[in-house]
C-alpha cells in the first residue's frame, strides 16, 4: 500500500540557519512512528512543515499521494491531518465542552451556517459527539469549566479530544507529556494507547520518554541538527552506533534500565 | 415596558430625543462589539459605515424628496455600500496581522471624510445640509418607537447571530486564531463576515441618526464617532451586547449632562476630559466592563457555573468544584 505520508528533501531555513535539512521519509498507513532527537533538533519544526504552520523552503510533503506543500493548515486538516501542539493550544476562555464542540462542528462541515441556534435540534449532535469524546479522554466531569482553569495534563487531554473530533487519519502528537506532572503521565499514555488500539490511524509522536516510545512505536526516526540521522525499528535504533554516540548516549542505558521494570506503568 | 410607556407620560421633547439617540448609538455600539468583542478585530474607522448610512439617507432625501419609499431605498443603499466597503477593506487587510485592519479602516474613513468635504455639489462640504424627512417621521414619538424597535430587533438579530455555528466560530477566532484555523476553519472568511455584519449594522445606525437630526455633515465621518463606539463598547463590556446598550446609555447621558453643566462653567464643554475620567474609573472598578464584571460577580455570588461566553473569565475552577461539593 502507498505510504500515507511522504517527505522528499524537506528543508526549511530561517535566514542562514537550516532547522530541517533534506529530510526524506515515508510513513505507511496505520503505522506508529516516533520522532526523537535532542532539544533544538528540529522535531517541532518538522511537524510544522507537515501540518503547514510553516512553509517549506525546499522539498515536498505528500499526504495520501497528494502534494500538500503549498496548502494552508486548515486545508491539510480537512484532508485528514490532525496535530497537537507542544505548547498547549486550546481556547482558554471557552468551556471544555465548547472547545471540543467546535472541532466536532468543523468535522461535520458546518462552517457557514448562520440562521439556526448552535444548540438547535439539528446541531445538538455536535454537543453529544463532544461529550462522548470528553468521556473517552476522562474529562466528562469538567465539561463546563473554562479551558484556562484546567490542570496542565487535563489541557493535554482536551487537546487530544479536539484532535480526535476531527477524525484524522494521521495524528501528529508533539510531546504530549511535556510539562505534565508525573501522576498525569499514565493517563495520557493510556489515552494514546487506546487511540492506537483502534488501529485505524497513523500516529506520529514526538517524545523524550524512551520507555514510552519503545512501548508504542513500530518505527523510530532520529533527527539531529535538522538532519535525519537514522530511521528504523526500535531495535535497529537502539543498536545503531551512530545514534548512540550522537544522541542517545546515557539515555540508552536509562531506557534499557527502565525497560527492565516497564511494569511501573 | 417602561420604555414603551415613556412617551405617553413625559412631555419633555429633549428627553425623548436623548433616549432616541441612545437607542441609535446602542445599535452602533453593538455593531462595533461584533468586531471587537466577538471576533477580536480592532477598527479605528468604524465611523465610515455610520457615515455611509448617514449620507445615503441625507443625499437621497435631498435629491429625490422625502417619501417613505425613497427613505427605505436610501437605507438599503447605505447598507449595500457598507457591505461592499467592509468586504473590500476586509479582503485587503484581514489576511494580514490585525493592526493592518485597524490602520486600513483609519485610512478609509479618513478618505471618506475628505471626500465628503470636497464633493461639495452633493455634500455641501463641512457645513452639511438640512433635508426634509417623510411626514410620518417628523413626529418625535414615532421616531422614538422606530429607534426602539430597531434597537430591539438588532439586539435579537445579533444575539441570534452570535449563537449560530458561525457566531461560535467568531468567538473561537477571538480566543485563538491559529487554533481555529487548525480545526479546519478558514479564519479570513469569518473575519470578513464579521466586518460585513458590523458594517451593515453601523450603516443602519448612521441612517437613523441623521433622520433624528434632519441634517447631515462631515462629523459623521469624524474620529469622534469611532471613539464613541469604542468607549461605549468598552465601558459596557466587550463581548456582551447588553453591555453595548448600557455603554451607549452612559455615554449619551453623560454627554447630555455635560452639555447642561456647560451653562454653569465652560470646563464642562471639554467633555472629552470627562469621558477620559469616566473611562479610567470604569476600567478600575469594572475591569471587564460594567456588564462583564457584574456578570462574573453574579456568577460568583450564585456559585453558578461560569457562562461560556463570559469574556472576563473571572469565575474560577475552584468555584465549579465548590459547587459540586455543595451539591453532593
Ligand atoms: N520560527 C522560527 N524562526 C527562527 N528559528 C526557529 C523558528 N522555529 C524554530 N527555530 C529554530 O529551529 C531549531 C529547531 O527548533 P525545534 O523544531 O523547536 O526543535 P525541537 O522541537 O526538536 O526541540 C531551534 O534552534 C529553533 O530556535
Ligand atoms: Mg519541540
Amino acid at each position: 500500500m502507498d505510504p500515507i505520508l511522504q517527505t522528499e528533501g524537506l528543508t526549511i531555513a530561517f535566514g542562514a540557519y537550516t532547522a530541517v535539512d533534506d529530510v526524506t521519509l515515508a510513513v505507511p498507513r496505520n503505522h506508529f512512528k516516533s520522532i526523537i532527537g535532542p532539544n533544538g533538533a528540529g522535531k517541532t519544526t518538522f511537524f510544522n512543515l507537515l501540518s503547514g504552520q510553516l512553509k517549506v523552503t525546499q522539498g515536498t510533503v505528500k499526504f495520501k499521494g497528494q502534494d500538500v506543500s503549498a496548502l494552508p493548515p486548515f486545508a491539510r486538516t480537512r484532508l485528514g491531518m490532525g496535530r497537537s501542539f507542544q505548547i498547549t493550544n486550546v481556547f482558554p476562555k471557552l468551556t471544555v465542552l465548547e472547545n471540543v464542540r467546535l472541532a466536532v462542528q468543523s468535522q461535520a462541515g458546518v462552517r457557514f451556517h448562520m440562521l439556526l441556534h448552535y444548540r438547535s435540534r439539528r446541531f445538538r449532535v455536535f454537543e453529544e459527539g463532544a461529550l462522548h469524546l470528553l468521556d473517552m479522554v476522562l474529562l466528562g466531569s469538567r465539561r463546563d469549566t473554562l479551558a484556562m482553569h484546567l490542570a496542565h495534563g487535563e489541557k493535554r487531554k482536551l487537546e487530544i479530544a479536539m484532535l480526535l473530533a476531527l477524525q484524522p487519519d494521521l495524528l501528529l502528537l508533539d510531546e504530549p507529556t511535556a510539562g505534565i506532572s508525573l501522576e498525569e503521565v499514565p493517563a495520557i499514555l493510556e489515552v494514546i494507547r487506546r487511540i492506537k488500539s483502534e488501529g485505524d490511524r497513523t500516529i506520529m509522536l514526538i517524545e523524550h520518554k524512551m520507555e514510552m516510545i519503545l512501548d508504542l512505536s513500530d518505527s523510530i526516526t532520529v533527527l539531529f541538527n535538522g538532519k535525519l540521522l537514522a530511521d528504523g525499528t526500535p531495535e535497529d535504533i537502539m543498536n545503531n552506533e551512530m545514534v548512540q554516540t550522537a544522541y542517545l548516549g546515557g539515555l540508552y542505558d536509562d531506557a534499557v534500565a527502565s525497560q527492565g521494570h516497564a511494569d511501573v506503568y | 415596558m417602561v420604555l414603551i410607556g415613556l412617551p405617553f407620560v413625559t412631555d419633555s421633547r429633549s428627553f425623548l430625543m436623548m433616549l432616541t439617540q441612545i437607542f441609535i448609538f446602542a445599535v452602533f455600539a453593538m455593531s462595533y462589539d461584533i468586531l471587537l468583542g466577538y471576533t477580536g478585530i480592532v477598527s479605528f474607522g468604524h465611523c465610515m459605515f455610520f457615515g455611509v448610512g448617514a449620507y445615503s439617507v441625507g443625499v437621497m432625501m435631498n435629491e429625490k424628496g422625502a417619501a417613505i419609499g425613497s427613505l427605505l431605498l436610501a437605507i438599503l443603499i447605505g447598507m449595500v455600500l457598507s457591505a461592499l466597503l467592509s468586504y473590500i477593506v476586509g479582503m485587503l487587510s484581514l489576511r494580514l496581522k490585525s493592526h493592518f485592519y485597524a490602520m486600513l479602516t483609519l485610512a478609509f474613513s479618513g478618505l471618506l471624510l475628505v471626500l465628503a468635504e470636497k464633493w461639495r455639489s452633493v455634500t455641501h462640504g463641512n457645513d452639511g445640509f438640512t433635508f426634509q424627512v417623510p411626514e410620518l417621521i417628523k413626529d418625535r414619538t414615532v421616531l422614538y418607537f422606530i429607534a426602539l424597535v430597531i434597537m430591539v430587533l438588532v439586539y435579537l438579530g445579533l444575539r441570534r447571530f452570535i449563537h449560530t455555528p458561525v457566531g461560535r466560530v467568531l468567538q473561537a477566532v477571538r480566543e485563538n486564531e491559529q487554533r481555529t484555523e487548525s480545526l479546519g476553519f478558514e479564519i479570513v472568511h469569518y473575519k470578513v463576515l464579521a466586518s460585513i455584519v458590523a458594517g451593515i449594522t453601523a450603516s443602519l445606525s448612521g441612517s437613523l441618526y441623521v433622520l433624528t437630526l434632519r441634517f447631515v455633515n462631515t462629523t459623521v465621518f469624524s474620529m469622534d464617532m469611532t471613539l464613541n463606539a469604542l468607549l461605549m463598547t468598552i465601558i459596557g463590556g466587550v463581548g456582551t451586547l447588553i453591555g453595548a446598550i448600557i455603554g451607549a446609555s452612559i455615554i449619551e447621558f453623560a454627554h447630555h449632562w455635560l452639555t447642561e453643566l456647560a451653562k454653569f462653567h465652560p470646563i464642562f464643554e471639554r467633555w472629552i476630559i470627562f469621558f477620559g475620567l469616566l473611562y479610567i474609573l470604569v476600567v478600575l472598578l469594572f475591569p471587564a466592563g460594567i456588564v462583564g464584571t457584574l456578570r462574573s460577580k453574579w456568577h460568583k455570588y450564585r456559585k453558578a457555573r461560569p457562562q461560556d461566553t463570559d469574556p472576563s473569565g473571572v469565575s474560577t475552577e475552584s468555584e465549579s468544584q465548590g459547587k459540586k461539593v455543595n451539591v453532593s
